[in-house]
């Protein structure tokens, strides 16, 4: 895609090694620089943004501890707008294809990041994947974050929209232990909410004061794969997000 | 952890330096940092050596100065300390406040020792 693109960005460089000597007989200088430490990530992630505002995509990057519920959240997204919406994923599954073969069942193409840390993505991992991924056409395009409510928070993916699922199993003081990732999101969904009833623990209202409280200033939605006014919600949502790009890019 | 990875982007920041500095070896090097970074300071000490390994930055030392996290309220104007999972007015309690300090993760300073001997 770059070649076809024009930009310069590749593969992440390999970097020469450049070693210490031992001290000598230089001086000693202090120099003062001050630089965000992660603006290379930054830069790359500025521009993912160019490849998907240039193809009319919308991005949303999907972050949550593991097993709550992204996936599957993908899964039923897709079936409910076939026909509608194009959608693309972007799998951040480290270990196993087991992700982007659940979604390739929808009938919707995926493509695996297989490289990195096992613990978050980056914006040259998103960047390379995107080298596979063809972006003609398509309406949205989803990032699964690898499950970890810790380190996706601070590497930008140069997407419009960042998604945290706060699963109702995991308890509703997950905002005020995880702070900075929930901090982090635009939009907020309470998932499995069709386990409420099983457990008494959660309350929805604790969950949205927390949320308040780490300063997320996003909406929540409480939804459930299996459909209902919260899943209609989002859906919503998601028309009304693309309604605005493609307003804005008009 | 991601700390690692945040210790890899520091090195590589701080090889530029001493490159455009001409540096035999980096004595220290100072990195500010907010919790609301996402980054654990401990983790981040712990990170460095293993990053640090075979670069020029091989023996520096890492100073990580920490800053408090700062809101502002809209409502009283007041500006106070907060924690990051509680980020209310220090003074009236309000949680219309704007965040004005700790989401930093910035490299500050490097000192280096030059290739040249000092002229006298
Ligand atoms: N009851 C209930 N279970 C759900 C719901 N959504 C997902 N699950 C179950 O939760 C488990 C994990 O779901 P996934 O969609 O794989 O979660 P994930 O966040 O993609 O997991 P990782 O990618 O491993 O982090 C599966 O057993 C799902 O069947 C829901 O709305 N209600
Ligand atoms: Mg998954
Ligand atoms: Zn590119
Ligand atoms: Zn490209
Ligand atoms: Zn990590
Ligand atoms: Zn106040």
């Amino acid at each position: 895609m770059c070649r076809d693109c024009g930009c310069s960005l590749g593969p992440a460089a390999t970097r020469a090694p450049f070693a210490a000597q031992p001290a000598g007989k230089g001086h000693i200088e202090s120099i003062e620089v001050i630089t965000a430490i992660l603006d290379e990530n930054d830069r790359v992630a500025a521009h993912n943004r160019t490849h998907f505002d240039g193809h009319g995509v919308l991005a949303i990057n999907l972050m949550s501890s593991p097993g709550s519920g992204k996936t599957s959240l993908l899964e039923a997204t897709i079936r409910a707008l076939a026909g509608e919406l194009k959608i693309a994923v972007i799998e951040g599954d480290l270990a196993t294809e087991n992700d982007a073969a659940r979604i390739r069942a929808c009938g919707v193409p995926a493509i695996q990041i297989t490289t990195g840390n096992a613990c978050h993505l980056d914006a040259q991992m998103v960047h390379d994947a995107l080298h596979d991924l063809p972006l003609d056409g398509i309406d949205v395009l989803f990032v699964e974050n690898v499950g970890n409510l810790v380190c996706p928070a601070s590497f930008d993916l140069g997407v419009h929209r960042n998604l945290t699922l706060l699963s109702v199993p995991e308890g509703d003081d997950k905002p005020a232990k995880y702070p900075v990732m929930f901090r982090a999101a635009d939009l907020t969904l309470i998932t499995k909410v069709d386990l409420l009833p099983h457990i008494e623990e959660f309350s929805v209202a604790r969950a949205r004061d927390s949320l308040r409280h780490v300063g997320f200033r996003g909406d929540v939605i409480e939804l459930t794969r299996r459909g209902g006014p919260g899943f209609d919600a989002w859906l919503g949502w998601l028309r009304s997000e693309i309604a605005a790009r493609r307003a804005a890019a008009a | 952890m991601h700390e690692l990875a945040v210790c890899q982007a520091l090195i590589e920041q701080v090889e530029r330096v001493a490159r455009d500095n001409a540096a035999r070896r980096i004595v220290s090097i100072t990195v500010s940092v907010g919790p609301l970074s996402g980054v654990e300071p401990q983790l981040l000490e712990h990170a460095y050596p293993l990053a640090a390994a075979g670069t020029v930055a091989e023996v520096a030392r890492l100073v990580v100065v920490t800053v408090p996290v700062r809101v502002r309220c809209r409502a009283c104007k007041a500006e106070t300390e907060a924690a990051s999972n509680r980020l209310l007015c220090g003074s009236c309690n309000d949680w219309h406040v704007d965040v004005i300090a700790g989401e930093e993760m910035l490299l500050q300073r490097v000192e280096i020792e030059t290739a040249d001997e000092p002229v006298h």
